[in-house]
């Protein structure tokens, strides 16, 4: 019995002495911290995909907290609806920020930009990009080696088989922009996704000459300019022979679809056209209204 | 040009090398142990052998194809290496229900449940045949009178290492246990043959003397530095070398490359390492044989080993002259 | 024992096929594209237009900033035009056309076969002529060679190396023009001794070469601080680094210049140019190149001038074998694999090698075994498969700790893995961004 009794003592006694110790230290390397930033963080969607612009979820919200205003911070994961709790708890407006979605520009498939040569490395864009152009004449054009999908934390992005180019599964891309990152040939970009997910772009980043482009792929833009001069609103740049539908100004009205003489311009998720071009721009019109 | 240009990162060629060139390379290494084995244990040797290595590519063929769902590889010769190796380590009587057992624990755990080859942390043979020296202590620590040992008259079923700590009167001598045909497992028989798998190794360049080297430097001061004070076979260096499976551990098993060290400063620590445990569990542990634990003990160490060595640099001391 | 380097080092097949074939000419073709960006560095500023007539010898490219080179013109003619022109590595670069019309040079050029072996030049002469004359280091790695010659304030050369080492397998261009122009690398060299103001010189060769090497030795008589040191074939040994280990057992340390140990390296083929830049105010137009491979009808080594399309050279030693797979510009072991074999010859084109399908494909990479082989042979005594592992999981201050900005990118890494792994491509990426990253740092 009294086995029992020295073994529960000193047992109880370590324990004690051990709880009084960590208690201790506990207390004198307390940091304080504002437990705003608990919350903060509680209400993120704990992705630690870095989108926001910071290495992680918890200094997201340790920045939400010290900001002053919420200008300038975004969660691109959770949205608006995360970013206005956020404000909610600390007493500020979030401001209503553009949804916006990953674009990969550039429809070179196997069938419109042949192969020249065979890639026969690390099936990694960044290290074929660092050796050569790439297997095709475009040297500006998608590899297909999967840096993005690699870079997604979302399954957000994969690489068609037949078309050896990425697609952006629309629901699950939350535009925390890894992939833009990722591209070594900046072929992805971050557009708004547009009501009802319609979006124009041009979908091409060959900067090469007209015909030089065109030998190598049957989709590129080569600088034709039709497409800028149709634009009502301005929204079309031309630099380095490529066209770039700016964002903010365009207005979806799809004039410089049909003209492109490549088809580099893709529209999204529109209802098809009527044959009439005379009822279309009637239609346009309704539909950006 | 109808041939598309293959384009890829230098360098352009390859030596030729291969995982299966260095796994048959140990193969043929094995040649002359086994060759010995056979000499003294005739067919039982044949089947232990011919049996472990069935197993083991079996049921790696298995694990790999319906349960990992992968291409098996099992030609790569690893798995062919780890069943010759376990029937090595395993007494030539022992039942083949239990070497099947052996094989499963080896193949299935030790290797293919960390991904298969390269990415195992403990050697697939050691663990094999500790698990079954814990499992089945009384059928591996039997062993058979020798075909030899019968003809010359000689009656001996504990291995030297058992009747060093306990019998220290019968011990065989020295050039006997060099040529190998004292009472023992399958490979570890014959000091002379594992040299010269060892030699054949090295000429190869499949492996670096650093292992086994070290082992046996340790070993033998370790030893020898006792043996200075308290001259007794207990601390002979040369019985502690040339007995149990020290040879075939430190030759064969130590220097597996998955489980062992990257850089020769890793290496010779290991080496030291293993040298050490091996002797401090024979003179003073319950076991008379302590090469596998001892090697499994320092396999655990070795991604510590790599983390904390780094090869030697270029321009790191700068010699001038 | 023949000296060579302490760390690591492997030996590939020689392959030297193309070993003792005399220099052939090679006819001009009736265009040429000259990339302005044939060097490390900044590309040049074009300093002629469209409908110039130029000569050989005339000046087209103005060297812009301090690490730069300029270029000359290496045919006579009228420029087409400015437009960009595929480099070796598929991108487009700035380049300038030029129509050929018969092969007119520059007065000032020096165009006899005899030896000048008399120079009356200073340092600072010396110097600025090979500045002029657009000198790169022709080894491979391209760097302008004024720039290489000018140590930085403090240090002091004591030794002048010149590389003759030629380690990469199947290339013999070096080769050839140590058997052909002994006499005038041996001149070169004392100029170059000058211009660095020190009083020794070291020739290394690696013993595969013993024609050239017994060439050396009959002529040296009459340079008495210039020697030959004959070394044991062991690749990379044409690392600056591991021929100044082998030939004066010092070893530059971890990011620094060879100068810190007092030595600057020299190719052969750069000392050869510097002395028909001197001694003849020739500017570089032309260098040696071999052309190899073993379906190859005619291996050779030709003098070509800079901006002929490599398939003139690859017509001229037989034409492209029906076996071809790969066609690398230099080297098998750091030569780049080229897409097109329309592109120009440039100053740092040392060999074409046509490699066979069989032979061109590289093996499905496995799992690390963790052989260590790679470390072994690592010339820079790194770690290569810890390296690959670290880029792969983007460590990079991890990959920094274990330097592997120190990575020459020889390749011994590759070649050697049983498992076929890419070691090389990783480190390189990992290599490429740790110095960005250091680079940010700094700033």
């Amino acid at each position: 019995m009294s086995v029992l009794l020295t073994a529960v003592a000193t047992l109880g006694a370590i324990g004690a002495g051990s709880a009084a110790i960590l208690y201790m230290v506990g207390q004198k390397f307390k940091v304080e911290e504002d437990p705003r930033i608990q919350e903060v963080q509680d209400s993120l969607p704990a992705a630690n995909c870095g989108g926001c612009g910071f290495p992680g979820c918890a200094s997201f919200a340790a920045a939400c907290v010290k900001a002053e205003t919420m200008d300038d911070l975004f969660c691109p994961v959770g949205g608006q609806t995360t970013m206005d709790r956020v404000a909610e708890i600390l007493g500020q407006k979030a401001p209503v920020a553009v949804k916006k979605i990953a674009v990969v520009r550039c429809s070179g498939t196997c069938e419109s930009r042949p192969r020249t040569n065979l890639y026969d490395g690390v099936s990694n864009c960044t290290i074929a990009s660092d050796l050569y152009g790439g297997d095709t004449g475009c040297s500006f054009g998608c590899l297909g080696l999967g840096d993005c999908v690699d870079s997604c934390t979302f399954d957000a992005i994969h690489i068609n088989p037949v078309t050896m180019l990425p697609e952006v599964v629309e629901d699950k891309c939350t535009a925390c922009g890894a992939c833009v990152k990722a591209c070594p040939k900046d072929i992805i970009e971050l557009r708004k996704q547009g009501p009802k997910s319609r979006r124009i772009y041009v979908s091409c980043v060959n900067e090469d000459k007209g015909g030089v482009a065109k030998k190598a792929c049957e989709v590129a833009c080569i600088g034709c300019t039709k497409c800028q001069q149709v634009c009502p609103f301005e929204a079309i740049t031309i630099e380095n022979n490529l066209a770039f539908i700016i964002d903010d100004k365009c207005r979806l009205c799809r004039k410089c679809v049909p003209v492109c003489p490549t088809n580099s311009i893709l529209e999204l998720n529109f209802p098809p056209k009527k044959d009439k071009p005379g009822t279309q721009k009637e239609e346009t019109v309704t539909i950006t209204a | 040009m109808e041939n598309k240009l293959i384009v890829s990162p230098s360098p352009h060629v390859h030596s030729g090398d291969s995982i299966e060139k260095n796994m048959y390379h140990v193969l043929i290494a094995l040649i002359p142990a086994f060759l010995i084995a056979l000499y003294v244990f005739r067919l039982e040797a044949l089947v232990i052998t011919v049996c472990s290595v069935l197993f083991c590519v079996g049921f790696e063929y298995l694990i790999v194809k319906y349960i990992m769902k992968k291409k098996p590889t099992v030609l790569d010769g690893s798995a062919i290496i780890t069943g010759v190796l376990l029937a090595f380590n395993v007494p030539s009587n022992l039942p083949i229900w239990i070497l099947a057992l052996g094989c499963l624990f080896a193949i299935g755990v030790v290797k293919l449940s960390f991904g298969g080859l390269g990415n195992n942390i403990f050697n697939p043979a050691i663990a094999g045949r500790i698990f079954l020296l814990i499992s089945f202590p009384a059928q591996m620590t039997t062993w058979p009178v020798t075909a030899v040992a019968e003809a010359t008259d000689a009656v001996s079923s504990a291995t030297v290492l058992g009747n060093i700590k306990y019998a220290p009167e019968i011990l065989p001598s020295l050039q006997q246990m060099f040529l190998g045909f004292e009472a023992g497992s399958l490979g570890e028989m014959s000091v002379i043959a594992i040299l010269l798998g060892l030699i054949y190794l090295l000429w190869k360049r499949v492996i670096t003397w650093h292992i086994p080297f070290s082992i046996f430097a340790t070993v033998a001061i370790f030893t020898g530095i006792i043996y200075i004070f308290n001259p007794i076979p207990l601390y002979n260096p040369l019985i502690h070398i040339f007995s149990g499976g020290l040879m075939l551990g430190a030759v064969f098993m130590a220097t597996d490359y998955v489980t062992s060290p990257m850089t020769k400063k890793g290496m010779i620590i290991y080496g030291c390492g293993i040298g050490f445990v091996t002797v401090a569990i024979r003179l003073w542990g319950a076991y008379p044989e302590g090469v596998s634990f001892a090697i499994l003990l320092m396999n655990a160490f070795t991604p510590l080993i790599n983390n904390y060595t780094s090869p030697k640099r270029f321009g790191e001391v700068v010699k001038n002259g | 024992m023949l000296k060579t380097f302490r760390i690591g080092g492997i030996h590939p097949k020689e392959n030297k096929i193309s070993a003792g074939k005399a220099i052939q000419k090679i006819d001009i073709p009736e265009q040429v594209i000259i990339p302005l960006s044939q060097h490390i560095g900044a590309p040049c500023q074009p300093i002629v237009k469209k409908g110039d007539k130029v000569k050989v010898g005339t000046q087209i490219g103005k060297s812009v900033g301090y690490v730069s080179a300029n270029i000359h013109s290496p045919v006579s003619g009228t420029v087409q035009k400015i437009d960009t022109a595929l480099d070796s590595s598929g991108y487009k670069r700035d380049a300038v056309f030029i129509k050929t019309e018969g092969d007119e040079w520059e007065d000032t050029i020096d165009r006899s076969n005899n030896i000048k072996r008399e120079f009356n030049l200073s340092s600072e002469e010396i110097l600025e002529k090979i500045s002029k004359a657009g000198i790169v280091g022709m080894g491979g790695a391209t760097f302008p060679t004024h720039v290489k010659l000018t140590p930085p304030p403090g240090t002091k050369a004591e030794v002048l190396i010149i590389n003759g080492v030629e380690c990469e397998p199947y290339l013999t261009s070096d080769h050839a023009l140590m058997l052909e122009k002994t006499e005038e690398i041996l001149v070169g060299t004392t100029i170059v001794m000058k211009a660095l103001k020190v009083d020794k010189a070291i020739i290394g060769i690696e013993n595969n070469k013993k024609d050239a090497i017994s060439r050396f030795r009959e002529l040296i008589k009459s340079y008495p601080n210039i020697s030959v040191e004959e070394l044991k074939v062991q690749y990379p040994q044409g690392g600056e680094k591991q021929l100044i280990d082998s030939l004066i057992r010092r070893q530059v340390p971890s990011g620094s210049l060879p100068i810190s140990v007092g030595a600057v390296v020299q190719n052969v083929g750069s000392i050869y140019a510097i002395y028909e830049a001197v001694q003849k105010n020739k500017p570089l137009v032309e260098r040696v190149v071999t052309v190899t491979g073993k379906d190859v009808k005619l291996p050779m080594n030709i003098l070509a001038r800079v901006g002929i399309p490599l398939s003139n050279l690859i017509e001229k030693a037989g034409g492209l074998p029906e076996t071809t797979g790969k066609i690398v510009s230099g080297g098998p072991m750091m030569g780049k694999a080229i897409a097109s074999v329309e592109i120009p010859v440039t100053k740092g084109t040392s060999g074409i090698l046509i490699i066979p399908t069989l032979e061109a494909k590289r093996k499905a990479m496995r799992d690390c075994i963790r052989c260590s082989k790679c470390i072994s042979v690592c010339p820079m005594g790194l770690n290569p498969t810890l390296l690959m592992n670290l880029t792969e999981y983007e460590v990079w201050d991890r990959a920094e700790t274990n330097h592997i900005t120190d990575c020459i990118e020889c390749g011994s890494c590759s070649y050697t893995c049983p498992s076929n792994r890419p070691l090389l491509d990783y480190i390189k990426l990992g290599k490429g961004r740790v110095n960005t990253i250091i680079r940010a740092r700094k700033n």
